[in-house]
């Protein structure tokens, strides 16, 4: 009985857990086009008491407040742009997933490149490095030498 | 042997950048409004529904502009210092009353106190959104011209008041408008 009611439990539990606020907003649109960007919208921006959620899926008050107040530029005709600029006047660029490309950010954008390059770079040395070794002219005669030892012992074969 | 020290050098950058991020609260987030004219605003205050309290109130002085609420229980533990701050007289504190009902509000500050010239009474959170509050209590440092010139997340603490807000209040109070 006991092993019948635990899965049942992790059940409703992962039910409940997984159900997404941005599914039940009541925002209403008569224009498709105006919801589409609501939503887009609401998935770029980043909630700030819950740091790593969207405004979409975040259920902190300020974010039903947040998404109130995009509902409202959106249907008065704001274009993204402006209502993304509201939101970091007031809250700064880390209201965005996306941080904007600028000085104290270029090192963040271009990181990625910075390391692939770094990692593309010493691949090659160490590679170049294995293809060419030097060899002293003692060990070249060694390994003449041993080349010619077996040219003979298969020879005799 | 140079050769075997480069990732161990890279391996130690590494770990002090990372150090370096130990010690920092990624839940603060710096605010663009900085060195910015106050948001303009006009609330109805908490305790008389009949005036108001505004931006241009908090002009001509320096002032404190502390973001609270009833249902905040980390507000309770910064109230004391404000209630201190208060009686010395030192600067004029003022109070938005963030996203509260009026009663609860009224109940607060007769149980433990009104630190504040008056509360403007927020009850949309549409100023706090306008002050990017996204965590009470929040604490503004203003100058006379009315330009912010310090934030404060969360609690202010003894050790917050005394290092950052006072001495910067000193600073603002000696330069003339």
């Amino acid at each position: 009985m006991r092993t019948g009611i635990l899965p049942v439990f992790f059940f409703l539990l992962f039910t409940f857990v997984s159900n997404s606020h941005a599914a039940d907003l009541p925002f209403e649109f008569s224009d498709p086009v105006q919801e589409d960007r609501f939503k887009g919208l609401l998935e770029e921006l980043r909630c700030l008491v819950c740091q790593n959620q969207s405004l979409a899926d975040s259920s902190a008050d300020l974010a039903q407040d947040l998404r109130q107040e995009v509902y409202r530029m959106v249907i008065e005709g704001d274009n993204n742009e402006e209502i993304v600029n509201y939101l970091v006047a007031r809250y700064g660029d880390f209201i965005l997933y996306r941080p904007p490309l600028k000085p104290s950010t270029y090192l963040l954008w271009s990181g990625p490149v910075i390391f692939l390059i770094i990692a593309v770079f010493i691949a090659i040395s160490t590679i170049r490095k294995k293809k060419y070794t030097e060899l002293s002219q003692k060990e070249q005669q060694l390994a003449s030498q041993l080349l010619n030892k077996t040219e003979e012992e298969s020879d005799q074969e | 042997m140079t050769q075997k020290l480069i990732p161990l050098a890279i391996f130690l950058i590494l770990i002090v950048f990372l150090g370096i991020g130990l010690t920092r609260d990624p839940s603060l987030v710096p605010s663009p409004l900085i060195d910015k004219q106050l948001p303009e605003f006009s609330l109805e205050q908490v305790k008389n529904m009949d005036k108001t309290l505004s931006s241009i109130d908090l002009l001509g002085q320096v002032s404190l502009l502390n973001v609270w609420a009833s249902w905040c229980l980390a507000c309770r533990s910064e109230h004391p210092l404000f209630m201190e701050l208060a009686h010395s007289g030192l600067i004029d504190i003022y109070g938005l009353n963030y996203k509260d009902q009026r009663e609860d509000a009224l109940r607060w500050l007769d149980l433990y106190g009104d630190p504040y010239i008056t509360s403007g009474h927020d009850d949309t959170g549409k100023i706090g959104i306008e002050y990017g509050v996204y965590g009470v209590p929040e604490t503004f440092v203003i100058d006379k011209k009315g330009i912010i010139r310090y934030k404060h997340v969360g609690p202010v603490t003894d050790e917050i008041l005394e290092k950052k807000i006072l001495p910067l209040i000193e600073r603002l109070k000696a330069t003339p408008i």
